[in-house]
Formats: C-alpha cells, structure tokens, sequence
C-alpha cells in the first residue's frame, strides 16, 4: 500500500505541470463557460421557450453532457492514457521506475488509478461546474428558473455512468500506449474504434455493447430514453456499465503482464 | 560470499536463441571500485540490468550482498544506486524537481535533493529545465540520482559519458572519495581501460558475454610482460643473429625487432652482439606493453 501511495505521489508530482493535468481542469471550465456564456447572451429566446425548470436543466446540463460523451469524453481518455505512460516513454525512464525499491505492481496500478483519478477529477468539475453555472445564470438573469429545480440527482447519475462506461475504453488504451511509444499508434487505433464504437451504438448494432468504445454513447443514450419516461430514474450500474467495468478489470490485468515483461531491452 | 557485495555464480543470459551473457562469475569485493570492462556490445548493460532486477535472471545464480536477487527484489534495490545507459531524466522537470521526485519515491527527505546538486555541482543550474541541459549537465543529475539514497552499492554505465576533461577528473575523484571514505561499493562499467585504470581496485574484463580476466589491478599489470624493442638497419640478418642466440622474437616489422626483455646485462650483450656484426642499432629500449594494448589483446583473441 506505501509503494501505490508513494508512486500515485510521484506521478502527480511529475505530471502537476503538464498539459495532461491541467486539461482535467481546464476543459470543464471551458465547456462549461462557454455553454453558459450562450445561455447568458441568448437567455431571450430560451426564456421565450418556456421550458419548465426541469427541462430547462435538461437542455441546459444536456449540451455539455452530449458534446462531452460523444466525442470529447473518447478522444479525452484517450488522451489521458496515452500521456500518462508517454512521459516515461519519451524520457526512457521505465528502467528507472522499475530499478525503485518498490513494488512492480503497485508503479503499474499507481499510473492505472491516476489517469483514472484524473478523468475522475475531469467529470466531477463538469458535474459541480454545470451545478454552479447554473445557478449563477439565475442570479445573472432572474427570469430563468434554474432556482426552482434541484438536478444533483440527474447530474450525478449521468457522470457517474459517463465515468464508469469510459473505463472499458481507459484500460485498453492503456495498454496501447504502453505498448507503443509514439502517439500515431494509440491514437490512431483509439480514433478508428471511437467513430466505429459510435457508428455501432447509432444504428443500433446487436452487439454494440460488446465494443467498449461504444459504450459511454450507449450509456448516455439509456439516460436520454429514461428521462423521457421517469427523468428521476437514471439507474447507473446498468448492463453497459457492467460490461465497462468487465473490460476494464480484464484489460487492467493484462497490462500488468505487459508491463512486467516491459522496459527491460 | 560473505565479503563479496556483488557475485553472480554461472550466469547465463538469452535474448531469445542469441546469448548475451554466458557462465559469468563476477565478484566484486565489498569497498571495492571495480572496473567493469569491455568493448561497445560485450554484455556489460545488460549484466547491470539483470543486477537490477530489471531482467530476470535464472534462480541462485545473482546474490547481493549474500542474497538472491529474486527472491529479496525489493530489499536489495533499497542497497542500490544506479545509472544505467542514458540517464534517467524527465526534461519537462527541473534538475531539483527531477531528484525531488527521486525522494519521493525513495520516501527519503526532499532537502537531499540540494545536498546532491550541491555534490555534482548543479546547484546553479537547480531550477533550470531537464531538457535544457548539456549532456555532462544531465549525466551529473543522473549521478546525483544514484547517490540520493544513500545507497551501500552503485551501479555505474560508463558515468564520464559526455563529460569533458573537467568532469572525467570530478567524477573519478568522487568515485574514489565514496568508496574510501564512505566504504561504498563501486561497480563502474566502461570500453576505456584507461578510464578505469586510474581509479578501480579490481577489474572483469568481458567480451562477447564472457569474462576474460578478473583480478586485481595489480594483477592486471602482470599480465603485461615488459618487451625489448630494437630498431635495427638491416632486419634480415640481425633476425637472424638474434634468433641464433637463444632470444626469443615476439615481432619484427620491416625496421623495428621485438623480443621478449629479460634484464638490463642481456639487452647490453644483445646490443653488443649486433653491433660487433656490423648492424646498425639506431635504439634500443624496453617497453612496456600499456594496458591498453593488452586490453585489446585481451578481446580480441576472444
């Protein structure tokens, strides 16, 4: 346990003044305010909609939920698996890590658990971030009625399901990009799968929610249907969620293997 | 095995069916600085890796410190310090958050970090980007890497790469402080016998995987027999006188006959020999084959 917390330590160290850290902070901040900024500049025409405060949340909370799980949220994680590993392809120091009194498990599942803290950290601003806006806009323009419903509950269920359905995708390319140092491999493969993943869970593909990549889409489609029909109940440990976390364990385990086998010519 | 900091027993290392390292029994003497020699490709990384752990080696064939690498992984590590190849270096970090990291996965206390850049002389360079440094600049950050913990054995790949004549002197003064005053145990691999000459108390020289001579320096140095060398004007005939009487020739070029040097009074009467045959002697000396040469000789016959 000392050896997982001294690495989780050091990586954060190492990667406190990279893009990959600060993209976890910044790409909320920026979605999320430039959402809020249109619901600011055209509040006029979406007041005139008329929208009960619940729909207003939806419509509202929905524009970074769509943007960010259909694309962004894929090619994010992506992009975190990737740097996570490339900082120590790029600089040669695996036999470094791996020369540490420490245990080879615990660098390997310390560099797992940061890029899943990180996407961690990422969703939870865009959920707090989406609460927070919110209700600024309904200080800035009293005639929104973001006051009169309370949407933690949907928020929260809606970016737990993200979270746990980008896992599958996570710890594949993890093992991507620890198997390849440049970015062209990881990318490329996590790119092709991303549009097929998305193509599949669009047209509605019976086994779709065998690719991992088309799950986060699957998931965020099952909310979109259920809101519809009882918009309490977004129930996040549904099949695709199953199927994720399944992904990831066995992917997880893999990448141990490889790493051991790894960093060693 | 008691007295003995490093001692591989048979070791036999394949990358698939090519044999990198084959029945090496190295010893390496605790408080020793031992010169781990040979050419470009001869084994010595990948002995250092496997002494790391960092390639697995068959079962009962590495000890450190008296103990099987494999099997006390984690306890030995704790013992060592290393530099291996390039070294070791985030460039996006400064040389003090480079070694701050370091403690952090060493759980040793950051103020170490500047102890250390202070030792190799980087204290001025400290918030400078890793990536901006030269290349001497970096091997010292690696070094500094190496020390921080403190370590009991230090495992050295050719650590003067890309220093100039300045930080050769420091590094090998450094080396010979540590291991004098501080008894630590010193491997320092290298190709430059003469690199390792000047500071190393014991020697492995290996080739092709294998190990060709190990001993003491001193023991080295016998190895190199002394050598008369006679610049003669005509070869032919003295070759001849020289071999008629009893000397044994070890070379001849073209103006110059090599035998083996026995003492002073025989190269006098040697000398006198060609002389009263008409020979022209233009010198006559004993030399000594450098260590150099006998490196090569070492190798090569390999």
């Amino acid at each position: 346990m000392r050896s997982l917390y001294i690495s989780l330590l050091s990586e954060f160290y190492k990667s406190r003044k990279t893009l990959a850290f600060w993209a976890a902070i910044l790409l909320p901040i920026i979605i999320c305010g430039l959402i809020s900024f249109g619901f600011y500049n055209g509040s006029k025409e979406i007041i005139a909609a008329n929208n009960p405060p619940m729909m207003l949340w939806g419509r509202y909370s929905g524009a970074a939920l769509g943007v960010m799980g259909l694309l962004i949220m894929p090619f994010y994680v992506i992009f975190m698996a990737f740097s996570v590993n490339n900082i120590e392809h790029k600089n040669d120091t695996w036999k470094m890590l791996f020369a540490q009194p420490l245990n080879k498990f615990a660098i390997y599942a310390a560099k797992y658990l940061y890029a899943v803290f990180l996407i961690f950290i990422c969703l939870f601003l865009f959920a707090a971030l989406t609460f927070a806006f919110g209700h600024l806009l309904q200080v800035l323009v009293p005639e929104y009625n973001f006051g009169q419903y309370n949407p933690l509950h949907i928020l929260i269920n809606s970016y737990a399901k993200l979270f746990f359905a980008s896992l599958g995708i996570l710890s594949l390319q993890f093992i991507l990009s620890l198997l390849w140092g440049d970015f062209l491999k990881p990318m490329g493969i996590g790119f092709v799968g991303t549009i097929m993943g998305i193509i599949a869970a669009n047209v509605g593909w019976k086994y779709a929610d065998l690719i991992p990549y088309s799950l986060p889409t699957l998931a965020l489609r099952v909310t979109k249907v259920r809101k519809l029909t009882g918009p309490l109940e977004i129930p996040v440990f549904t099949q695709e969620i199953w199927t994720s976390l399944i992904y990831a364990a066995i992917f997880f385990i893999i990448g141990y293997f490889i790493v051991t086998k790894k960093s060693i010519k | 095995m008691g007295n003995y900091a490093i001692e591989t027993v048979g070791l036999n290392f394949n990358f698939g069916n090519q044999v990198i390292v084959k029945d090496l029994s190295l010893q390496v003497p605790k408080g020793s600085i031992y010169g781990f020699l040979g050419p470009n490709g001869a084994g010595k990384t990948t002995t250092i890796k496997i002494l790391l752990n960092l390639l697995k080696s068959p079962s009962d064939q590495v000890f450190i410190f008296g103990k099987e690498i494999n099997s006390n992984r984690i306890a030995t590590l704790k013992r060592i310090g290393a530099l291996v190849e390039q070294p070791a270096i985030y460039g996006h970090l400064t040389g003090k958050e480079n070694l701050i990291n370091r403690c952090i996965l060493l759980g040793i206390k950051k103020s170490k970090a500047d102890e250390m850049l202070a030792l190799v002389g980087l204290a001025e360079a400290a918030n400078k980007k890793a990536s901006k440094y030269s290349l001497g600049m970096k091997q010292r950050l690696g070094i500094a890497q190496a020390l921080i913990s403190d370590p009991e054995l230090l495992l050295l790949d050719e650590p003067t790469n890309g220093l100039d004549p300045n930080g050769i002197i420091e590094v090998r003064n450094l080396m010979i402080e540590l291991a004098t005053k501080h008894e630590k145990t010193i491997l320092v691999s290298s190709h430059l016998l003469a690199e390792i000459e000047r500071t190393a108390t014991h020697v492995g020289i290996i080739n092709k995987g294998e190990l060709l001579f190990q001993g003491t320096i001193n023991e080295l140095h016998l190895l190199s027999k002394p050598v008369l060398e006679i610049e003669v004007d005509q070869i032919e005939n003295a070759s001849a006188l020289i071999a008629g009487a009893g000397f044994e020739i070890i070379a001849h070029t073209n103006n110059k006959i090599t035998v083996a040097f026995s003492s002073a009074g025989k190269s006098g009467e040697l000398n006198t020999m060609l002389i009263q045959n008409g020979i022209t002697v233009s010198s006559l000396y004993q030399q000594r084959k450098d260590l150099e040469n006998l490196f090569l000789d070492i190798t090569k016959t390999n």
